[in-house]
């Protein structure tokens, strides 16, 4: 078995806000003990509805925020105040909307170099025009795109530009916070496409944010489900899409549209919205949606459990 | 007699670097109780069409038709007045955004008895008793004090409630719900999609639903229109539509759906939708088109028959002649 180039353990997030003078402040428990481990040349999907903790897993992972507990080691080294510098070459990020993520004042030569000017202030400027023009070819665009401005590029080109300078410090890790959620259909491909060919030639692994479970189940190899914080399903994609273990999980696949008017599907129909993170429910945080939830679920919180596959339910299926 | 019959419907936008076809001879015909999807990629003239169907649009848009007819009204001769009659009563549209398409400034109650009162002359009591009614219909919990909050103080997904709770309040027979689930998360999704298609069931209204999700699509409408680049490229029933695209563009947007994937690389359409400057000559889709000739760049393509989706293409797919051979 290859080593895991990410190890992450209970990772937790929690922020305080500004209460009044008196009283406890209100905390958003926004992520609370993630557990993964990651390898190389592997994908790992974290799917879940808007303000179930992805995207703040997504930015404890690349060291945009320090975790308020647990630990993350990352390629051998734990992540702590003086060794995150040096690690976040190793872990890049793609963010959702190439639009607002490229500085619309800088040249696409720019905006490849910046990472090797901060990183590698020893590389001459001939050389890092070098890596910035082969990056260029290597996520598909031309090389006489080097000179050009963001906003001379449609949306999937920019979204290639974003991939190509996460990649310029040859990260081994590459978050992807909902990457082809903003594209196009038609575009949508052309990117998963790049993703694909960049990981089997580099070897890179994925932390793969998205809330598009088709597109997951296309390009994931192992999922964690997540709801209001916490995840509540582990599993390799296989499993995961086939028994899903976690109502949640059969909740939301029943809940996606599959574009076969063909085919035959029963609907699990939830009731009721996503509480707020700053009021978690008691016990089991879905039981007020759970069709399946009796006493103990409202009353005692249920761990994951050790299975092959675990789920975190004290009635999974 | 149909409800809804659009006939050659063209926007042009003014822009500073001169005219831009947003939409190119539009057709559709909607019977009372269908369900219609209009899919196609950002920048196909969805939006656009039924915007200019509802006069939403500003004025740096010319709007041209051979026909504009709805429930017996010429729309195109139509007086401001008639107008303003016909539209949020018996033509009502859901927005994309219900964050941004209600008025932060005043209560959600006082939004929707605005269309009550407009529209049907309701006195004070009734309208608080439909408004009431509204909101249970459409699921809003505790529909009394939520008549009172104001967009901030609540989700997306019930303000997209409150949106489809507006746009239904006057009963009307054509509801057109553009992206309405786009901002909201998948099991919302299912809630609204389902809440749709039980009121469309039960006030027999007809729907337009403009998505560019082909799941939501196979699973709600019973007609879909597919649009590129401000024109229909093909009409089906959603079933055929799915089994036997004519038209490449629909058979190539359907192959590279991920769940259609069969090894790990999706089939892709090269190339991105034209824009003002790079319209070409012949056949839109051309440039992108995987079986086009010089006849395609050349020369546009003509609407084809019904039984071949009405598809503007000169080398339509799945052709009878194809399935004997």
């Amino acid at each position: 078995m290859t080593r895991p180039v990410v190890i992450a353990d209970r990772l937790t997030r929690h922020y305080e806000l500004g209460g009044g003078l008196f009283g406890d402040k209100p905390v958003v428990r926004a992520l609370s003990e993630a557990s993964f481990r990651l390898e190389p040349g592997k994908t790992l999907a974290v799917v879940g509805e808007s303000g179930c903790g992805k995207s703040t897993l997504a930015r404890v992972v690349t060291m945009i925020e320090p975790p308020s507990a647990g630990t993350l080691v990352l390629d051998g080294v734990e992540a702590g105040p003086d060794t995150m510098a040096e690690l976040r070459q190793t872990v890049q990020i793609v963010f959702q909307d190439p639009y607002g993520s490229l500085n619309p004042r800088q040249r696409i030569g720019q905006i490849l170099e910046e990472p090797l000017k901060i990183n590698r202030p020893a590389m001459s400027a001939a050389d890092r025009q070098e890596a910035a023009r082969r990056m260029l070819s290597q996520v598909g665009l031309r090389p006489e795109h080097y000179d050009r401005y963001p906003h001379m590029f449609s949306g999937g080109q920019r979204q290639r530009i974003a991939v190509g300078r996460a990649l310029m410090l040859e990260p081994k890790v590459l978050v992807l916070d909902e990457p082809v959620s903003a594209l196009d259909l038609s575009i949508q491909s052309q990117i998963l496409n790049l993703l694909v060919d960049l990981q089997e030639r580099l070897g890179l692994a994925y932390l793969f944010i998205s809330h598009d479970l088709s597109v997951v189940k296309h390009i994931a190899d192992d999922i964690i489900v997540m709801y209001l914080g916490r995840p509540v399903e582990v599993g390799t994609k296989e499993a995961v899409f086939a028994h899903p273990r976690h109502p949640y999980t059969k909740a939301l696949l029943s809940a996606t549209p599959m574009a076969d008017p063909f085919a035959q599907k029963e609907r699990i129909r939830l009731t009721g919205e996503l509480p707020s993170p700053l009021k978690i429910p008691q016990g089991c945080p879905f039981s007020p949606r759970c069709w399946k939830a009796q006493d103990k679920c409202r009353a005692e919180r249920p761990e994951l459990d050790d299975s092959a596959h675990p789920a975190a339910c004290f009635f999974p299926e | 007699m149909a409800l809804l019959e659009i006939r050659n419907l063209s926007v042009d936008f003014e822009t500073t670097s001169g005219r831009f076809r947003a939409v190119d001879g539009f057709d559709l015909t909607m019977e009372p109780g269908g369900i219609t999807a209009v899919v196609g990629e950002s920048g196909s003239g969805k939006s656009v069409s039924f915007l200019a169907l509802m006069g939403l649009l500003p004025w740096t848009a010319t709007v041209t038709a051979d026909r504009l007819m709805f429930d017996g009204t010429d729309l195109r001769q139509a007086s401001r007045a008639q107008r303003r009659r016909i539209i949020g009563k018996d033509m009502s549209m859901i927005f994309q955004e219900p964050m941004s398409s209600l008025n932060p400034c005043f209560t959600v109650g006082f939004q929707i008895k605005e269309a009550l009162r407009q529209h049907l002359g309701l006195d004070r009591k009734a309208r608080q008793a439909r408004a009431v009614e509204l909101f249970e219909q459409v699921g809003i919990p505790a529909p009394e004090q939520r008549l009172k909050a104001f967009p901030h103080q609540l989700s997306g997904g019930m303000n997209q409630r409150v949106m489809i709770a507006m746009a239904i309040a006057c009963k009307p027979k054509l509801l057109i719900a553009d992206e309405p689930t786009t901002a909201l998360d998948v099991t919302i999704q299912a809630q609204i999609l389902e809440l749709l298609t039980s009121l469309q069931g039960e006030t027999g209204m007809a729907l337009v639903l403009i998505t560019h999700d082909m799941g939501v699509v196979a699973e709600t409408a019973e007609q879909v229109s597919v649009q590129y680049a401000g024109q229909k490229v093909e009409q089906q029933e959603v079933r055929a539509l799915f089994a036997t695209p004519h038209h490449p563009y629909t058979a190539a947007l359907l192959q590279a759906l991920p769940e259609r994937a069969t090894s790990k690389h999706l089939p892709t359409i090269p190339g991105v939708v034209p824009g003002q400057f790079d319209r070409p000559a012949g056949c839109l889709f051309s440039p992108r088109c995987a079986y086009a000739d010089d006849r395609c760049r050349a020369v546009p393509p003509p609407v084809l028959g019904p039984d071949l989706g009405l598809a503007r293409c000169h080398y339509p797919l799945n052709t009878q002649a194809e399935e004997q051979a």
